[in-house]
């Protein structure tokens, strides 16, 4: 179950370099049908999805999730969104993000179950202190095993 | 093309192609989790994932996102996006086939005075089940906003 009181939680910022070769081996996991076009650049952009590479910076009290404390085994992500202010960041760029738990509430799922949802926010900064991009992360779960109540 | 002309003659988008890919393996999964830092061992560890109710692992929900964003991107160009929203609908299995498929939902121009569209993006399972939905806002490459 949820800890509700980890509304407003807020992780401690952390630095995001957005690398070329991360860029690259996303995009090559994600299909992509032209490495040589990122190979090309010197400082090619990131994709739509980029920044949830954020899990791999967000180490120690930078990632405020496992306050929300929802069961990692009835655990799913509901939605997600990237808003971009802008270009989405390129390779070189030096970004700041900072976290915080949003929301935490309960709906009735279609078959009856309760589901707990709960969001957490990144955002992210260059290093002129512009907002750049925004990360919404909204993660469920549910009462049961989620292959009996899908969301 | 003058700019009176791209003015007075609106773009109209066209979708490409669906795009197929798979039939997808653990080995995607993988290689989606390493690259993205989501090391929940719901998508590999098999123990795990039947401890959890599941017959097998099944693929991180972004995985099958970033599919939309590489066909998207590869339509509209990735230095274009300006918002891209994803909705998990149903699990992706090992041996599944994904398509990607995009819809116009609008052009207009945005506050800043540029050509902006809406998409709406479909990744769909060979049973024909959504498995992620996405909806996008792209600055058009190459339009002139309408003034």
């Amino acid at each position: 179950m949820a800890d509700v009181t980890a509304v407003g939680t807020e992780g401690v910022p952390f630095r995001l370099d957005v690398e070329r070769g991360k860029i690259r081996e996303f995009a090559r996991a994600t299909g992509t049908t032209d490495l040589d076009g990122i190979d090309a650049q010197e400082h090619p952009v990131s994709q739509p999805t980029f920044l949830t590479t954020a899990l791999h910076w967000q180490t120690g009290d930078a990632n405020p999730w496992p306050a929300v404390k929802l069961d990692q085994k009835r655990g799913l992500h509901a939605e997600q969104e990237f808003t971009f202010f802008g270009e989405p960041p390129r390779a070189g760029s030096r970004l700041e993000g900072r976290s915080t738990i949003t929301d935490i509430y309960t709906k009735q799922g279609r078959r009856g179950g309760e589901m707990t949802f709960a969001i957490v926010v990144t955002d992210y900064y260059d290093e002129s202190g512009r907002l750049v991009a925004q990360a919404k992360m909204t993660g469920v779960e549910t009462a049961r095993p989620p292959k009996e109540d899908e969301a | 093309m003058s700019a009176e002309e791209a003015t007075s003659a609106p773009v109209t988008l066209t979708p490409p192609a669906p795009w197929t890919v798979g039939p997808v393996t653990r080995t995607d999964f993988v290689r989606y989790q390493g690259a993205s830092g989501d090391m929940n061992p719901i998508h590999h560890d098999e123990e795990f994932a039947r401890a959890a109710g599941f017959d097998a692992p099944f693929a991180v929900g972004m995985y099958q996102a970033g599919l939309l964003g590489t066909y998207a991107t590869g339509w509209l160009g990735a230095e274009n996006v300006r918002s891209f929203r994803i909705r998990f609908l149903e699990q992706v299995w090992p041996g599944d086939t994904l398509t990607s498929t995009a819809e116009v939902v609008r052009e207009y121009t945005g506050d800043e005075g540029d050509a902006r569209v809406d998409i709406e993006l479909v990744c769909t399972r060979q049973t024909g089940g959504a498995a992620v939905k996405a909806w996008a806002t792209f600055v058009v490459p190459g339009a002139v906003a309408h003034p």
